[in-house]
């Protein structure tokens, strides 16, 4: 059952999606998200909230982060004007089989972002559910974890994780 | 120069000539924020949380209120206490948890415990202590000096002889019963709060979450967002859309009916949300119409209100409900704490909605929120051009203040402004006698 989620495949997945990310490819990277996909970063003391109970900073069905993806690339998104530069670090892989087309996925990571006289560091943790979709990796949801007691000094979360 | 002289100089305002001005050296001064903390802080009522954080006996919470560690507790009588949450005997934090239930607060560095209504009630090794110590509960935890409740908000005082909650609060105190009513059985925090920061001083957090000057520029991405999702919407920016409100004692709202793009979840339904949804909605306005009559129900409903509670207090109700505490840590950097509020008991479809749409726009991840800190920390940066450009302008809509006030203006912040100064100057007088 294994097979169809061998881990250097889910590992590939995951950093292409982080090489996405740093290359500002944003459309390419809402485009790996099932058409119900969801991407959730749950508030910095509700690690384990549900988001349709606890407030979260980000909320995102498929609609909403395709939108957030194309807005960033706008200049009128002013947070991330000019763009970050930001260098996504992805490990500590674990991959658990659900079904032959779903998975559950934990990865640890590190985002270092710089922007002018600011660098910030975000650590954290993801979990994703992915399906096999036509032989490809796509995601179901993604849970961007932050390990961080409050967002500060980062003061918001203006990238994508 | 002395600072009373120099701090009299801090605003310039000329009704006739239609000019208020901010010097920026407000915003960059130590010593302006140390007599911040002394005049503001220390004086005035300050937001500290809501009832429903500590709903029973026995619940807690712990939180930084301007810059003071404190602890309300439930006693299992059910009255509620706020402590300073530091140890009578060497000052250690005796809650080290953020919220939760206790019987007992006890002290980690050696033992010292308190009951939930602060009362000192072991300590190790007593024998070494005289029999009676503690025989005028000067070894309790020590009280705040006052704290009231309005609309289930919990406010303290620091200062020895304030006003009362309700006249400090003035013509707010009634907006703060329009956010309570909105619950058929009052409202609550809803779990998670959004913690974030700046590097730009606190009162331009103030200034921009009234001020709906900015929204066509700063959050035009936001708009054509919402422009494409929902097509042609609701949207009055011009001239005159809305209105604002000197509520007394630095305190204002900006507010308007029908005239912002988005949905509220309690309740002004949007066509993205789908037909599902809509009787959900339609069922808050009703259950409000027949409470509340349907007058009060259609501002309630269908109106968008910013509110800033002077000092450093925001409520907004537009398209989620927040409830957001700013401090400046810094002249530069400011940290932010911001709930969200839901009524009692509702429909948990609505608490879904609700949700997300507060964080569509709201807080440091939403589409919105983001861009506003990025504002204020392009101003910080502009500072840095004094002694060259040393005055912010705040004279929109001046002429027209007094009888036709309109969100797009700027009295609701000359009107933090004006108390401001007020506030600091006194205590420029004081600090130089």
């Amino acid at each position: 059952m294994s097979s169809a989620f061998p881990r250097s495949e889910v590992e590939d997945f995951l950093y292409r999606e982080a090489r996405l990310l740093d290359n500002w490819q944003l459309e390419e990277w809402a485009a790996l998200f099932t058409e119900d996909g969801s991407y959730l970063v749950p508030s910095t003391d509700a690690p384990d909230g549900d988001p349709s109970t606890t407030l979260f900073l980000i909320y995102d069905d498929r609609h909403r982060l395709d939108q957030r993806a194309k807005r960033l690339l706008q200049k009128g998104a002013h947070a991330e004007y000019p763009h970050s530069r930001t260098r996504h670090l992805v490990s500590n892989v674990i991959v658990e089989p659900i079904s032959e087309l779903e998975a559950r996925v934990e990865c640890n990571f590190v985002v270092y972002r710089s922007k002018g006289e600011i660098k910030d560091v975000y650590p954290g943790h993801s979990i994703y559910h992915l399906l096999k979709q036509g032989g490809d990796f796509r995601i179901q949801s993604k849970r961007a974890v932050l390990d961080l007691d409050t967002l500060r000094p980062q003061g918001k979360v203006s990238i994508i994780l | 120069m002395s600072k009373e002289t120099r701090w009299d100089s801090m605003i310039h305002e000329d009704r006739q000539q239609g000019i208020f001005k901010v010097n920026r050296r407000v915003f960059v001064d130590p010593d302006i924020l140390a007599a911040e903390r002394t005049a503001i802080f220390e004086t005035c009522w300050i937001y500290t949380a809501h009832e429903s954080e500590v709903p029973s006996p026995g619940s807690f919470v712990a939180r930084s209120v301007a810059g003071k560690p404190l602890l309300l507790s439930r006693d299992r009588s059910g009255t509620l206490h706020v402590f300073y949450n530091s140890c009578k005997h060497r000052g250690a934090l005796v809650c080290r948890d953020n919220s939760g239930r206790a019987r007992n607060f006890t002290c980690p560095y050696h033992g010292w415990v308190y009951g939930d209504d602060g009362k000192l009630v072991h300590q190790p090794i007593a024998e070494s202590y005289a029999p009676d110590c503690n025989a005028e509960g000067e070894l309790n935890l020590e009280r705040v000096p006052h704290f009231a409740i309005h609309a289930g908000f919990i406010f303290v005082n620091f200062s020895a002889d304030p006003i009362s909650l309700v006249d400090y609060l003035a013509d707010a105190a009634e907006y703060l019963d329009h956010v309570h009513v909105q619950g058929a059985d009052g409202m609550e925090v809803i779990g998670g709060t959004q913690t974030y920061s700046a590097y730009a001083n606190w009162k331009l957090l103030q200034e921009n979450s009234v001020d709906g000057y900015h929204a066509e520029s700063t959050h035009a991405t936001y708009l054509s967002y919402i422009k494409d999702r929902e097509g042609d919407v609701r949207n009055n920016y011009g001239r005159v859309f809305g209105r604002v409100r000197d509520l007394g004692n630095g305190h204002a709202v900006s507010e308007s009916v029908n005239g912002t793009p988005w949905g509220r979840p309690s309740a002004r339904w949007m066509p993205s949300w789908g037909e599902d949804v809509k009787h959900h909605i339609d069922a808050i306005y009703a259950e409000m119409t027949e409470r509340l009559g349907e007058e009060r129900a259609t501002f309630l409903c269908h109106g968008d209100r910013n509110m800033l509670i002077f000092p450093n207090l925001i409520i907004n109700d537009v398209a989620g409900l927040t409830i957001r505490t700013v401090y400046p840590k810094a002249p530069g950097y400011f940290e932010v704490s911001a709930w969200a509020l839901g009524a009692k008991g509702e429909d948990p479809v609505i608490r879904d909605l609700r949700l997300r749409n507060y964080v569509e726009f709201l807080g440091p991840g939403g589409l919105a929120t983001p861009d506003d800190q990025e504002m204020l920390e392009l101003c910080q940066r502009g500072y840095a051009a004094m002694p060259g450009p040393s005055w912010n302008d705040l004279s929109r809509g001046i002429s027209l203040e007094e009888k036709n006030a309109s969100k797009m203006d700027e009295l609701q912040l000359r009107v933090f402004w004006r108390r401001w100064h007020d506030l600091v100057r006194a205590e420029a007088g004081r600090s130089v006698s």
